[in-house]
């Protein structure tokens, strides 16, 4: 292409922009500012970065409803809850999905969702409807539990640790490495944990022991998993030397999946006393411009056709009851009967004071 | 003019003055009060001494390492020298992401040194500072090294026959046209490390900060829009300062140059100095740029069992768990189409912003242009995609779920390289070709075409294979604005590393290959473009 002509056409980009720019590009809407307009045929799901779903399954949504559902990722959970606080009543889509109870108190009480109560929330059980008014409503939940690597602890004859207090142990010295609080939600549920289990004043010292037990901390979940866990496929291949990590009860059944070629067992197991539990809400946004779609998409995620689609695709627990998890879950996946829990209130008012004293405390 | 300054207007200035705002005025009212009191705590205080700090030091190191590279890039002839090039360029586009997984596998535990001399870097400063060296050692053999590519060798022998020294004909004729490319080298490198983010946050743990990664805390994490914005001033002082300075230097050194074309300077190396030269310069190349870039190629190709092509083979199909919507591969062709779109908005912009730069009656007004178009490389990205979120949210501007947006926010960063690479050579054409070009009855058009345009084509050119080569890499506004239907090859490969099991390291590594190897074609094939020499017609 000559010169000339390059020139030519990128003006020409640039002027399309800008036009492209003037008219605005709801392609939802058409022309904006019709009054007489009739609802738009697609509906935004404004999530963190981890969401999935299979193609399937949204079609389906399609078929049932007449929507398509067009989906943006906008950063890691907190992230993501922070973007949505920032644009309170012009929000990027309709419905968000993927606020966990350690930050719903703060979406709730900036008033970024309208209450719907979803059709079908009946067989979904009250434990986890954490907000009577129903401006969100439970999707799934998921445990933050350490997950130990299984051949390590075979090949020195040692137990794997089980609970909190096994890991402030000598035996398990250096062997732990965990999230920063602040940066990472694993590493905040597993604060919390601790915080639900040693009480609000004795956590500290448990921080203290496992200090002196060499706990190792980094700032996000895939450094501790694929860099420094010995038992992850990427821990493998950098010759990661920690045994212990701060994971998913999920992520055993995640590792057989993805192993090449795909293991009899899981390599990593569960630290079942060291649990702590999430849920996550989806709600209607304060302001969305289709909430009839919605409404409908609301209903969609707990329905059981979704609700089973779900392990799979985020290696999350569905929340209904009449929704049957996926055999790689029954069978390398653990059961957590009894994890740690903290009411959303108490997290918002205490998260931020807890950060800064695990700050000093751990990385000073 | 008026395009670049409605562009900059819009998509730059109002998100960033609204987000600012919002941290100043919380309730309506200034509080001013804030800025006193954020500026005077420690711990704001230590992160901002050691952005200054690790700055420097890494603008110095690359000059260091980088100069003699940019001469021999410059003035030899080698066999394989245009892959070379195209090869050191390669890094500045990868993602930090991987690049801090690279250094993590070289000077990491049970990394390279660690297990050759049991030397480890990693939470160390010389990471960070390698790293740094690592993204911009092209910066400075593209910048440098494409004017000292075309600067008349017979001036400095005309200096040795008057009997200068060969050191006083270097000082005295070729140093003093270098300057301003050196200074605007080392002014980016400045900026880019002044600014960076994904680099300490992987190598440098929880022991290091950076301003640009603390507004990003503040911000994203912990909504503290007040220091945010308080911090984004800083930045902003501190950036435009550097600028000042920078702009104040330039115009007192700029003089006409004479430049001819790159072919009839470089040649062969001569003697047992150069020689060495060469070799020395190669072998900083293979230690600091193709050994971390190799370790992740080995990675993509080892399985458990061997090597094979495991994982390429993997791209190709959809998982089952679904991380994509797509199959990864379709994210290169995401990502080829950001790129070209983003470097036509870029040229476009950074062009007439430069041509308009240049013209001798440009006033104050229009040079003060000159150091705001450099502010997006000063700005953090978070504070310019929050700013995005709450300014374009109303039609006609209603952008934010518009594929449009992410090449808008890439070539805000690639704007600046435009201007920056172009200005030096268009500053050097001399007037009075111009003058004698209108004096012969040529319209100002067809003289800036016989004229200036056969001198900056290369520069152009350069200017569009960075602006290119930062789009493909570029990952912060990308993920902003992330559209999963059409993830962009870093993206791809950070979903991949975001998720647990071998399957999906191995293909994050396969697809960190590609990116690698679709940056160097893109960057070879821009090489290629300016020796075709189609001579009058353009």
């Amino acid at each position: 292409m000559s010169i000339k002509k390059a020139a030519a056409t990128a003006l020409v980009a640039a002027l399309g922009v800008t036009s492209l720019a003037a008219c605005g590009t709801d392609d939802a809407r058409g022309a904006a500012g019709k009054t007489d307009q009739p609802a738009p045929k697609t509906v935004t799901l404004v999530s963190h970065d981890s969401f999935n779903a299979s193609k399937e399954v949204l079609a389906d949504f399609t078929k049932q409803t007449g929507f398509t559902v067009k989906v943006l990722k906008s950063g890691d959970a907190g992230e993501a809850v922070n973007k949505e606080i920032l644009t309170k009543g012009s929000p990027q889509g309709d419905v968000f999905f993927g606020v966990d109870n350690t930050l719903l108190s703060r979406a709730l009480d900036n008033g970024i969702f309208v209450p719907y109560e979803a059709k079908g929330l009946d067989r979904v059980p009250a434990a986890y409807q954490l907000d009577k008014e129903h401006r969100v409503t439970p999707i799934d939940s998921g445990d933050i539990c350490v997950n130990y690597d299984k051949k390590y602890f075979a090949d020195k004859k040692l137990a794997p640790p089980q609970t909190f207090d096994d890991l402030v142990k000598p035996a398990y010295k250096n062997l732990l490495v965990v999230e920063n609080p602040e940066l990472s939600s694993p590493g905040l549920g597993f604060l919390l944990g601790t915080a639900a289990k040693y009480g609000d004043e004795g956590w500290q010292d448990y921080w203290k022991k496992l200090k002196a037990n060499g706990v190792k901390t980094v700032d996000s979940w895939e450094l501790a998993y694929n860099q420094e866990f010995s038992g992850s496929a990427g821990g493998k291949q950098a010759k990661a030397d920690r045994p212990l990590v701060v994971s998913y009860a999920s992520s055993p059944p995640a590792e057989v999946l993805y192993g090449e070629p795909q293991p009899k067992v899981a390599p990593t197991g569960v630290s079942t006393g060291t649990c702590f539990r999430q849920i996550e809400f989806a709600g209607l946004l304060n302001g969305a411009k289709n909430p009839e779609g919605g409404k409908a998409l609301i209903d969609f995620l707990i329905s059981k056709k979704f609700q089973e689609d779900m392990p799979l695709q985020m290696f999350v627990n569905p929340v209904a009851k009449d929704a049957a998890l996926p055999e790689l879950f029954t069978k390398h996946g653990v059961v957590i009967d009894k994890p740690e829990t903290m009411a959303p209130e108490k997290i918002a008012e205490k998260r931020d004071p807890w950060i800064q004293q695990w700050s000093s405390l751990v990385l000073k | 003019m008026a395009l670049p300054v409605a562009f900059f207007g819009v998509f730059f200035a109002w998100p960033v003055v609204s987000i600012v705002d919002r941290g100043l005025r919380p309730a309506g009212a200034w509080d001013l009060g804030r800025v006193g009191a954020t500026l005077s705590r420690p711990d704001i205080l230590d992160v901002l001494g050691f952005t200054v700090w690790q700055a420097l030091a890494s603008t110095g190191l690359t000059l260091l390492v980088a100069l003699p590279g940019a001469y021999v890039f410059a003035r030899f002839d080698f066999p394989g020298k245009s892959v070379l090039r195209a090869v050191v360029t390669v890094p500045f586009v990868l993602p930090t992401v991987l690049v801090g997984t690279a250094f993590l596998a070289l000077v990491g535990r049970n990394g390279l040194t660690d297990e050759l001399w049991g030397l480890r870097l990693d939470t160390s400063v010389w990471a960070i500072l390698l790293a740094h060296v690592f993204f911009n050692y092209a910066v400075v053999v593209r910048t440098v090294g494409g004017l000292w590519s075309q600067l008349d060798p017979r001036q400095e022998e005309a200096a040795r026959v008057l009997g200068a020294s060969r050191w006083t004909a270097w000082r005295t004729v070729t140093l003093p046209a270098l300057a301003p490319a050196v200074a605007a080298a080392a002014l980016m490198v400045f900026l880019f490390t002044f600014t960076s983010f994904g680099v300490v946050q992987i190598l440098g743990g929880d022991a290091y900060t950076t301003l640009e990664a603390e507004i990003y805390r503040q911000t994203a994490r912990l909504l503290d829009l007040q220091t945010a914005a308080v911090l984004t001033l800083v930045q902003f002082a501190a950036v435009g300062a550097i600028l000042g300075v920078h702009a104040w230097t330039v115009r007192r050194r700029e003089t006409a140059l004479r430049l001819v074309a790159p072919e009839s300077t470089a040649r062969r190396p001569r003697g047992a100095g150069q020689w060495a030269l060469l070799t020395g310069v190669l072998v900083s190349v293979a230690l600091l740029i193709l050994l971390p870039l190799g370790v992740l190629v080995e990675r993509s190709f080892a399985g458990p069992d061997g090597y094979g092509l495991r994982y390429y083979r993997a791209l190709g199909s959809l998982d089952e768990a679904g991380t994509f919507l797509v199959p990864p591969l379709e994210a290169i062709g995401n990502s080829l189409r950001y790129a070209v779109a983003a470097t036509a908005i870029a040229v476009v912009i950074g062009g007439l912003a430069a041509a308009a730069l240049t013209r001798r009656r440009a006033g104050r007004l229009v040079r003060g242009f000159d150091a705001l178009l450099m502010l997006p490389l000063g700005v953090s990205a978070v504070t310019v995609g929050f700013g995005f979120l709450i300014t374009l949210d109303e039609p006609p501007f209603d952008l934010r779920a518009s594929w449009i947006l992410v090449p808008l926010a890439q070539a805000l960063v690639g704007v600046p390289f435009v201007v920056r690479t172009m200005l030096p050579v268009l500053r050097a054409v001399d007037e009075r070709l111009r003058e004698a070009a209108a004096v012969l009855g040529a319209s100002p058009w067809r003289a800036w075409r016989e004229v200036d345009l056969p001198l900056v084509r290369r520069a152009l050119l350069i200017a569009a294979g960075f602006a290119f080569a930062v789009s493909l890499g570029e990952f912060g506004a990308t993920v902003f604005i992330a559209r999963p239907e059409s993830p962009t090859l870093p993206v791809a490969v950070a979903r991949l590393l975001g998720r647990p099991g071998e399957l999906n390291y191995g293909q994050a590594m396969a697809l960190s290959t590609i990116l690698m190897v679709v940056c160097a074609v893109s960057l070879l094939l821009l090489e290629r473009l300016r020796t075709d020499r189609t001579s009058g017609e353009f």
